[in-house]
């Protein structure tokens, strides 16, 4: 089995005070940053693409190359910004409220590295608006760095300034994805912006801007403590480092865990070091591996490492480490209608596909869950569901942006691998399982 | 009518904010403003109704008109933005807003139950504004390992059971 050798980002999480600047610098904090500013900004780039760190926000993308689509001040001389997502709403995931709530200045040290190598001299930090703790224990640090003079004219004490800004949402999950996130940014509704073209070139206020996660920026301050070879062998294939996942649902013991890139699916639910498995008698449903867009897995398709790339013969995704586990007991439709409602309720409304179609999904499931569905229904389900974005394979979404694909890739996939399921309730007219849908740990005591 | 006049036009009832009120409002826009390029006044429209709504408890329409004012934006963008996101209330909620989570990681912990469990307690149902309480069911709140969980005003409660629930209840004058 895959052993964490080393943690990276919850390394400090159990020290006394490190969400402070003394508790942080005590253990050498800032050093990583001092270092690796001494290297010229191109440098800085290099190293990141080495350390293969890829995107933990969901799309896995590497976070070098990410940068590199900057283009040079010569070609574009307008002000670049750095922005960072942790607008974290997607289902079932929860890892970056943690970062903010243990480690602010982990994230903060991060920030001034990319900052440096991108040229950027403002960083927003969109965070989620319904993270009233941790927006609090981040604005302290940021006054706290701020203060300390690690941020403002002279960032770490070099002819470069920074300023660094906490901007909280207000409740949208659509401003996580990076486009409608900018659009926040700039004081509007979160509607999401056709790219090309990308924003790298024409960002926030119509600059050049890199939207990275908050996982992905804590990792950096480690990659120069340790070098980007460290890092990258850390990982697996072409994903460096670790990651943080959370294990949800019908497992004994839920929660928020670094693991190896490595670690499988099967190993998350039942290693005594994470979700300790099931409870007697019960087993593995169904899994969404990857927050509730990923497509769902059965109970036979836990072998997965949790790796960036394991998921695509699977047609499946590692998406943002947010794993939902579904006993035998709970109702697969149940399931569904509770994703589909999010995605209907969340849609923006600026695409008639995603508009009319995750409404129209949620409607049909409620209607087959309550007993009520016809012949004919998941034939619609899964039409209106291929309207919005075909599977397989993901990623030829309808839409401008991917809450289409996000919607109608839970749909398909709980269809077609749970399709006597839904069938059943049908033919019964009723949910087989009657008032007790949730599975084993389903009643609220 | 002159243009701009309805974004100007003077408040007929009490004024919309304390002395201290209105302090703690003018410093708050003035620091908001310096986080932007002095040509995108507009881009602190959240932060300021953010700010608006915790002086306010909501979003009064002559508040909306004077953040419009100050950054220098019409009132139909105030409430385009103040109408797309759910944490804003442009009708005066009750004195305690519960959003419960009943997203799927916190269905499978019970989630469904504690919210019947609370309409019951509440004498309430999830999408009500009363006076006292408005409860209504919210979407993942990124509290799935600590599944079920809700906010009040705001302020997160996890890993809740019934006596958890109870006890909280009983804070809430």
């Amino acid at each position: 089995m895959s052993v964490l050798s080393e943690k990276v980002i919850t390394r400090d999480w159990e020290r006394p005070n490190q969400n402070t600047l003394a508790g942080y610098k005590a253990n050498g904090g800032y050093k990583a940053a001092m270092k690796a500013l001494e290297l010229p900004p191109a440098a800085i780039t290099d190293e990141v693409k080495k350390s293969q760190l890829r995107g933990r926000g969901g799309a896995g993308f590497p976070t070098g190359l990410k940068w590199s689509f900057v283009p040079s001040l010569e070609k574009n001389p307008k002000p670049r910004y750095l922005a960072i997502n942790a607008d974290e709403s997607e289902p079932g995931t929860a890892k970056d409220r943690f970062i903010l709530e243990k480690d602010p200045h982990l994230l903060l040290e991060g920030i001034a590295i990319a900052c440096y190598a991108l040229g950027a001299h403002t960083c927003y930090i969109y965070s989620r608006g319904e993270f009233k703790y941790p927006s609090a224990v981040l604005d302290k640090a940021i006054a706290e760095a701020t203060a300390d003079g690690i941020f403002g004219k002279k960032l770490l004490g070099r002819d470069f300034e920074l300023n660094v800004y906490q901007v909280r949402g207000a409740g949208a999950y659509i401003c996580g994805e990076e486009t409608a996130l900018l659009e926040s940014l700039e004081g509007k509704k979160g509607w999401p912006r056709l790219k090309p073209p990308f924003p790298a070139v024409v960002g926030l206020f119509g600059c050049p801007t890199v939207v990275n996660n908050v996982e992905t920026i804590a990792s950096l301050p480690r990659i120069f403590e340790k070098g980007a070879e460290w890092f990258s062998k850390l990982g697996f294939g072409k994903s460096g480092g670790t990651r943080l996942v959370t294990v949800s649902g019908a497992v004994n013991r839920p929660g928020t865990y670094e693991v190896a890139m490595d670690t499988s699916l099967r190993e998350l639910i039942y290693d005594a070091a994470y979700g300790q498995g099931l409870p007697e008698g019960r087993t593995v449903k169904a899994c969404i591996p990857g927050g509730s867009s990923a497509p769902v897995l059965t109970g036979d398709e836990l072998d997965v490492k949790l790796e960036f790339d394991a998921f695509k013969p699977l047609q499946s995704m590692a998406g943002s480490g947010g794993v939902m586990v579904m006993d035998d007991t709970a109702c697969m439709v149940r399931c569904l209608w509770r994703v589909s409602r999010f995605y209907a309720e969340e849609s923006c409304g600026q695409c008639t596909p995603c508009r009319e179609g995750q409404p129209w999904m949620a409607r049909i499931l409620r209607k087959i869950e309550e007993g009520r569905g016809e012949r004919g229904d998941l034939d619609t389900l899964l039409g209106v569901a291929a309207a919005v974005a075909p599977w397989p394979p993901i990623g030829l979404g309808t839409t401008i942006c991917a809450l289409g694909d996000a919607g109608a890739l839970p749909v398909q996939s709980f269809v077609t691998k749970f399709r006597e399921d839904f069938e059943q309730h049908i033919r019964l007219r009723r949910c087989p399982k009657g008032d007790k849908p949730w599975g084993v740990f389903g009643d609220f005591k | 009518m002159k243009q701009g006049a309805s974004t100007n036009r003077p408040a007929m009832s009490d004024p919309l904010f304390t002395p201290d009120e209105q302090k703690h409002f003018d410093a708050g826009i003035a620091e908001l403003l310096s986080h932007y390029p002095v040509d995108r006044k507009s881009a602190a429209m959240l932060p300021a109704l953010r700010l608006l709504q915790t002086l306010k408890g909501w979003l009064p329409p002559e508040g909306l008109k004077l953040v419009a004012s100050r950054l220098e934006t019409t009132v139909e963008r105030c409430y385009e933005v103040a109408t797309f996101y759910v944490m804003f209330h442009t009708k005066k909620p009750g004195k305690y807003v519960i959003d419960v989570c009943t997203n799927l990681a916190c269905a499978l912990r019970g989630a469904e139950g504690m919210l019947a469990y609370l309409e019951q307690k509440l004498a309430t149902k999830a999408g009500e504004n009363g006076e006292k309480y408005f409860l209504r069911e919210t979407e993942c709140l990124a509290s799935c390992g600590t599944a079920p969980c809700l906010q009040v005003n705001e302020d997160h409660h996890e890993s809740l059971t019934k006596a958890k629930v109870d006890a909280l209840l009983e804070k809430l004058a």
